[in-house]
């Protein structure tokens, strides 16, 4: 298939704005200013049924369409680039190897909603790829790309870019808005929305990098060719981080709709060391797990995926094989949500920790049966019982995790250690295991 | 105004209100603790959960605002397990200290595990996380990081009150805590309101820490006699001790606050120095004497002056401190047993007192100044009587709460009113006036009495008498109509309610009030 999102992998040097320009970049922008009006663009992108790829896959163009027309307030884009979701590296890549690609997708966004200043939002860590951009920025401004009256069409925007301190939480949009006023990342209660009421009280739009990334293509090629990419409902292409024990872990960008069983084997390289798949989480590590047996059944698409019990999410698959011990991955799970959590909710405040230490303890062979209905229990207490879905970030894995795989979970209480270690607390396998 | 259903009831609610608002309107209580009619809403405790037909998940009460026909259960299954486990979450690390916690018995944790939670802990005791405990965090606050439920209720009074942000929350997830800035105390004038506020025992008065279980406590409806504001206040009050100021809401005067300096007024209120019985001059010593005799005597020289100097010859000058009805009470009793028309108001403030802020505090620290404007009694009136003094015309002076002593310093009143040849002083406690006076009447405090102050815009409100006086002491409105019934035998008004009743009926400013009406929140003078 031809690659539109990772068009770096053929085009030496593509964030260099002459090679992005010779390779018909800022063409989508020029279209954009002066041969469609704003309700075109946002009509061109709500047909093309692109869907937001930061994890919500909200429609892209409906979500542009909640601005006010006339709003007598300034609007603002934010583009999210706080990449925090673990198994997602995409926007990374992105950042670093096509930057113009979507400093394009900003300008044709803020000319149809009407915004004049956006900000990209990049996580703390993310120094390198602030710098590449910072610099893919400074050329744009150069060649008029962005600035005062761009490409003399009369349109103003101002790009500035802003790097988070390294909470997970300042990627869910209304954290980092907040944030972005200087602000404890706490999200915020809806409504008002964020279309309302935005940055600085201001109807604002946030977009995921791959989001924005689309729209130059989107714009050049028509929303029918978009449509024609993968399944109708969430079409387009996307690039998946495939991680975890797969012999060709990597960054692929694939049509949506694209059989997980083939991401894993076929473009993947199958599993490492020929061993058998165990599981598969589908879109990063708050969602619900699938076992093997699931896994090989579903086609990536936001659809499908939500039909088998899961969500697509960001798309950071993460594969684990057999000698995976499923009570030590939740554990994982669980430390980064309670580290992440803002605190704010009580649910979530109190409810990670709580799930954590229950694990930890399983983990340890400290467990009792009761704590398993007792996970359970905090765990659909927390969910959708809060402010923003981090709550359920955990929860969700937490009710996959410990139905599926509860034969690990009573293993682990029964034996009163894991039974993928052995005595001296080594690592071994649920076979080496078995001998004892 | 959107009609809709709450537990079944039909509310007939105002457009703006969220649904806790609407459920109190039908008597349903919406468990709460984050939420504070007076601040902004963060819906962060998650306490108030309840089930609204048609929407997908629960939906917060605080941040809801009523439509109409919107149907919602406040008790449903959902609802109930959600606000279950709310409880739950939240005592999972609190460290259930109860036993020496002062704000058991009016804490929110406990009210609500007994309404909604009353399930044995899941989670060990001794896995709870530590964070700090008894931490003085200044302006007589103190903060248990450990019992804190994280509402913010305190960080936004700081941020948007008083706008000076002295609390924040730091770290984070189950690590929060709320904390100062390092090295910056609080250092706020209106600080206790925080303690008010916190829902848990995480933030306490240092004042009040062990001093008294709050379940002994009584609560009578008052107004802070520290300034002219006239905050409304509840008086905690065990045993005819006072032990706390806590402010009662009043969207006119001081919305849901008051100040520190208002709130800690009290102590002065029950020294060691007040009076407990009649006193009388003999042989340059203040000694006791019944009521009985006190009266008379006052009764019999100021008939003895009157006939002798005439009327005018008497003059009273009326502190600001004192109620409405007291002052109406002399005022009248000047008139009409004693036929003077001097009469003057002292409404002083110590100096380096605070002055004007833009929150509540006021300068002139007399809880009734602008009802004594009100009365008609001169508020520049001693000037006039000092000179009556030092032409001979004036012999007998009625002071009722004046220290004019204080007030004016000892030299000045010597050179003002030293001459004056007999001085009678209604006072609660025993100043350097008093030390002055040929007869003290011992007087109620205002905690006291029942009676009202008007604030410095002209709001009437209504104080009540918590606890009788000490010792021998009575209401000053008694004492007036003891003296004028002693001075021409007529039956003069003694309640509360009934000076207010002629005060209204002669004074067009009081015109169509009434004390019984006056209500929670006070209503405006007439004019």
């Amino acid at each position: 298939m031809e690659r539109i999102l990772t068009r770096w992998l053929d085009i030496p040097d593509l964030r260099k704005l002459d090679v992005y320009v010779g390779n018909g970049g800022y063409k989508a922008l020029r279209k954009a200013l002066f041969d469609m009006k704003p309700e075109e663009i946002i009509n061109e992108v709500k047909n093309s049924n692109l869907r937001g790829r930061g994890g919500a896959a909200f429609p892209t163009g409906v979500k542009w369409s909640f601005i006010p027309k006339d709003s007598k307030k300034p609007v603002y884009l934010c583009c999210n680039a706080d990449e925090s979701e673990p198994g997602t590296f995409a926007n990374r890549y992105e950042l670093e190897l096509d930057p113009h690609g979507i400093i394009e997708g900003i300008a044709i966004t803020c000319r149809a909603v009407g915004a004049h200043i956006a900000y990209t939002y990049l996580r703390g860590e993310f120094t390198v790829q602030k710098r590449i951009l910072d610099a893919a920025i400074a050329e744009a401004y150069a060649s008029n790309y962005l600035g005062k009256n761009i490409l003399g069409s009369g349109f103003d925007l101002d790009v500035f870019t802003h790097r988070g301190a390294g909470a997970y939480i300042c990627g869910e949009e209304t954290g980092l808005l907040e944030s972005l006023e200087g602000k404890r990342a706490y999200p915020r209660n809806r409504p008002p929305f964020p279309a309302i009421q935005g940055a600085f009280g201001c109807p604002t739009v946030v977009n995921n990098v791959e989001t924005l990334a689309n729209v130059p293509h989107i714009i050049n090629r028509g929303a029918d060719w978009y449509k024609s990419i993968g399944p109708e409902k969430s079409p387009g292409p996307k690039i998946f981080c495939l991680s975890g024990h797969v012999n060709k872990p990597g960054l692929y960008e694939l049509p949506m709709g694209f059989p997980l069983k083939d991401l894993i084997y076929d473009v993947g390289g199958g599993i490492l060391d020929g061993k058998a798949l165990k599981g598969v989480i589908p879109g990063g590590s708050s969602f619900p797990i699938f076992t093997a047996e699931e896994a090989v059944k579903v086609n990536m698409d936001f659809e499908s995926v939500r039909a088998a019990g899961s969500l697509m999410g960001t798309a950071g698959v993460m594969v684990m094989h057999e000698d995976t011990c499923m009570v030590d991955a939740l554990k994982t799970i669980a430390h980064f949500y309670h580290h992440e959590s803002c605190g704010q909710c009580t649910p979530c405040r109190e409810g990670c920790g709580w799930i954590e230490k229950l694990v930890t303890e399983i983990e340890a062979g400290r467990g009792k049966m009761e704590d398993l209905k007792v996970l359970i229990d905090a765990a659909s207490n927390m969910e959708g019982n809060t402010i923003c879905v981090l709550a359920d970030s955990l929860s969700m894995p937490v009710k996959s995790f410990v139905p599926k795989y509860r034969d690990e979970f009573e293993a682990h209480i029964k034996l009163g250690r894991c039974p993928f270690k052995d005595r001296d607390g080594k690592a071994g396998g649920l076979s080496a295991a078995a001998g004892h | 105004m959107p009609k809709l259903t709450i537990d079944g009831k039909e509310v007939d609610a105002g457009a703006n209100l969220n649904l806790i608002q609407a459920a109190e309107l039908v008597g349903i209580e919406i468990p709460q603790y984050c939420y504070h009619p007076g601040l902004t809403i963060v819906g962060n405790c998650r306490m108030c959960l309840v089930e609204v037909e048609k929407a997908p998940k629960l939906q917060i009460a605080c941040n809801t605002r009523v439509a109409e026909g919107m149907v919602v259960h406040t008790k449903s299954d959902k609802a109930r397990t959600a606000q279950k486990a709310v409880l739950e979450f939240l005592l999972i690390n609190h460290p259930i200290d109860c036993p020496v916690c002062d704000q058991a018995g009016e804490c929110k944790l406990q009210d609500y595990y007994m309404d909604y939670d009353q399930q044995p802990s899941r989670f060990p005791l001794p896995e709870k996380n530590h964070k700090g405990k008894a931490i003085d965090i200044g302006s007589g606050v103190m903060l248990d990081q450990e019992r804190c439920i994280l509402c913010a209720r305190c960080t936004r009074f700081f941020d948007e009150v008083t706008k000076t942000s002295e609390l924040a929350i730091f770290e984070r997830g189950d690590h929060n805590r709320i904390d100062i800035n390092p090295g910056q105390p609080v250092n706020n004038k209106y600080a206790g309101n925080v303690v008010d506020i916190c829902p848990v025992g995480a933030l306490t008065e240092k004042e009040f820490r062990f001093r008294m279980r709050v379940w002994y406590l009584h609560r009578t409806a008052s107004v802070c006699g520290g300034c002219e504001r006239g905050c409304a206040i509840d008086i905690h009050h065990h045993r005819g001790r006072i032990y706390r100021f806590k402010p009662r809401f009043n969207p006119g005067v001081n919305s849901y606050w008051m100040c520190d300096e208002g709130r800690h007024s009290f102590p002065a209120l029950q020294n060691e120095t007040r009076l407990t019985s009649p006193l009388v001059q003999s042989k340059d010593q203040l000694v006791t004497e019944p009521w009985g005799e006190g009266i008379r005597r006052a009764a019999s020289i100021i008939a003895d002056y009157r006939r002798r100097y005439g009327p005018n010859s008497i003059a009273a000058v009326v502190d600001a401190q004192s109620t409405n009805e007291e002052a109406f009470a002399l005022k009248q009793l000047m008139k009409t047993a004693i036929g003077s028309d001097r009469i003057a108001t002292l409404s002083w403030s110590p100096p380096g007192a605070s002055g004007d802020d833009d929150l509540l505090i006021r300068a002139n620290k007399n809880p009734n100044a602008r009802g004594l404007a009100a009365l008609a009694i001169p508020a520049d009136g001693l000037d006039g009587l000092a000179a009556a003094v030092a032409s001979g015309e004036l012999k007998m002076l009625i002071a009722m709460r004046a220290d004019l002593v204080r007030a004016l310093g000892e030299e000045e009143f010597v050179r003002r009113f030293g001459a004056l040849d007999y001085m009678l002083v209604l006072s609660s406690d025993a100043n350097e006036t008093c030390q002055m006076a040929n007869q003290v009447w011992p007087i109620a405090a205002y905690p006291e009495i029942d009676g009202s102050f008007t604030n410095f815009k002209g709001r009437v409100q209504r104080i009540n008498a918590a606890f009788p006086p000490p010792g021998a002491a009575i209401a000053a409105i008694e004492a007036i109509a003891r003296l004028g019934h002693a001075l021409d035998g007529v039956d003069r008004p003694s309640s509360a309610d009934a000076v207010f009743a002629s005060m209204t009926a002669a004074e067009p400013a009081f015109k169509g009030l009434s004390l019984a009406t006056l209500g929670e929140h006070g209503a405006d003078l007439a004019s």
